[in-house]
């Protein structure tokens, strides 16, 4: 594992259970400063509980989780205005309109010259025509960059994306990635993105931490899991490892190798 | 994050502008919507009225309303301060799930006292559209004003507005451990101590066993005290004092309440999942 100081991000055994279900079991990962970490796993493999944990809304059974060097959730009030996230579990006020709620937000983290800094945002993420409209007459992909201009608008040093580009058509996604890339590079974000779109992962992420059944199964980078699976794209290795047939693809591959 | 974008987000500055921004979020909604202001002025006029015209009829055969008839019409305005007070605490939440901005409100760096601040000022804002609707009517209608209660009347205001606070608080904590099912006691949490409160007659009327209870609550006190000041002329300053301290109280216990209820909202996980 990383030592903390390189990492934004670092989690050690960390374990969230409810009852008896365990939805996460001593995961253990670390995301480099500046990069860009992917969260995959099949529905219900522990990403957003892990996300969740992250960010101070959910308090760990057990382990650890710390972010930009505070232990969540006990000080997360030192890093949160320097944290923000998208999720398609939470929502902004619908008869507010965008203008109002990125208003609202922007007093929240305490953003300087907000009507600047929001005009900015907006045209970024192409939702300056809809700032006077009420947010709940948008549909789902002007929510979803609405979502967006919301998680940037304090300029985080940390940004949690639970699958940001969900709902939004290819073009628009496409922008966003860019949008994205562009601000990491920027501004030396780090990023944790929780995803089912395996071409965003190629694109965007240094890293990839595959979760099955709230375990961590695998981590890498793209490049090295696919070669690993012997596969061609992230999708493969998702399904592979989504089904249960990553130890066999992973024997397979090194066989072949050896032969 | 550049200094440029982000403000100091400590110390008393950083805070005060976040709970400016949960007073902002709910003014938008209440101040530009007719339909709300209305539907916030309709019950304590209503209920004035009924109360008015109740005087009318039996004040010339009463002598009590006789020497004090602006009594049910002071009597139900301040009931509805108190209702008002509790309201504005909890459907300053209830609004946040349905919205389902739970989750970004406490990832942001607002904290639990910031929002309860938010929430008392939301507060205010529902009590003083809400009910000064209804004096305002109460005077147009029936030549009855409420400031005829002198300065007095801030104190029982603010003692019955505190109390709904925490009333208020408590039933957040409620909503959040059971969910939008245990909505329904926020509008009615009020009402099962509305008997024993003396709204309308003294506490000396109550079967011995529930006089303690009475005497328990900051209402009855503000209400005996209401009466002292239309019927004898003076304030009583004992109920005063027993009505504030019992305030700190009750306030400390309804954010203790919702505070409980916060810690353990994160423990199960609720805040990212509830809604409508």
């Amino acid at each position: 594992m990383l030592k903390s100081a390189e990492s934004a991000i670092v989690v050690a055994d960390l374990s969230k259970s409810y009852g008896r279900i365990v939805a996460v079991d001593r995961v253990s990962f670390a995301v480099r400063r500046g990069t860009t970490t992917a969260l995959l796993g099949g529905n219900g493999a522990g990403k957003t509980t892990t996300i969740s944990m992250l960010l101070g809304l959910l308090t760990p059974t057990a382990g650890r989780a710390t972010v930009l060097g505070a232990e969540m959730p006990a000080e997360r009030h030192r890093v949160l205005p320097r944290m923000n996230f998208t999720s398609p579990y939470v929502d902004l006020p619908k008869r507010l309109t965008v203008g109002e709620n990125l208003a609202v937000f922007a007093d929240l983290y305490g953003v300087r010259r907000p009507r600047e800094r929001i005009d900015a945002v907006a045209t970024d993420c192409d939702v300056a025509s809809l700032l006077k409209r009420p947010y709940g007459s948008l549909s789902a992909g002007q929510r979803t960059r609405v979502s967006l201009a919301k998680a940037v608008l304090n300029e985080p040093d940390v940004l949690l994306l639970d699958e940001p580009t969900a709902s939004l058509d290819p073009d628009i996604g496409d922008r966003m990635r860019t949008y994205l890339e562009r601000y990491q590079h920027r501004t030396g974000c780090t990023m944790l993105l929780a995803s089912h779109h395996m071409g965003e992962v190629e694109r965007m992420c240094d890293d990839v931490i595959m979760l099955r059944a709230g375990v961590v199964v695998d981590q890498g980078s793209p490049r090295e899991l696919i070669e690993r699976y012997g596969r061609g794209t992230m999708e493969e290795v998702f399904l592979d490892v989504a089904r249960g047939r990553a130890d066999a693809r992973i024997a397979g591959t090194a066989e072949e190798s050896h032969a | 994050m550049s200094a440029e974008i982000a403000a100091r987000y400590t110390g008393f500055g950083a805070s005060a502008r976040r709970v400016r921004a949960v007073l902002r979020r709910h003014a938008y909604l209440i101040l530009k919507s007719p339909t709300r202001i209305v539907s916030m002025m309709y019950y304590p006029t209503v209920t004035m009225i009924v109360w008015a015209l109740l005087t009318l009829y039996l004040a010339p055969t009463n002598s009590f309303l006789k020497s004090a008839p602006g009594f049910f019409i002071g009597a139900v305005l301040l009931w509805d301060v108190l209702f008002r007070g509790q309201l504005g605490v909890s459907l300053t939440f209830i609004e946040e799930f349905y919205a389902r901005n739970l989750g970004n409100l406490f990832v942001s760096p607002l904290t639990l006292p910031e929002y309860i601040v938010g929430q008392i000022a939301i507060s205010v804002l529902r009590a003083l559209v809400g009910v000064g609707g209804a004096c305002l009517f109460a005077y147009l209608l029936f030549r009855f004003s409420i400031f005829s209660l002198g300065l007095p009347l801030i104190a029982f205001f603010v003692n019955l507005l505190v109390f709904g606070w925490g009333i208020g608080l408590a039933m957040s904590g409620v909503i959040l451990r059971l969910g939008l099912s245990a909505e329904e006691l926020a509008w009615a949490a009020i009402f099962i101590i509305a008997p024993v409160s003396g709204v309308y007659y003294p506490v000396s009327v109550l079967p011995w066993w529930l006089k303690p209870i009475s005497l328990a609550l900051p209402s009855s006190h503000t209400f005996e005290g209401m009466r002292a000041l239309l019927l004898d002329g003076v304030f009583r300053w004992d109920h005063f004092w027993a009505a504030a301290a019992l305030n700190v109280v009750y306030l400390a216990l309804g954010a203790a309440a919702f505070a409980w209820s916060m810690r353990d909202a994160r423990h199960r996980g609720t805040l990212l999942q509830m809604g409508e």
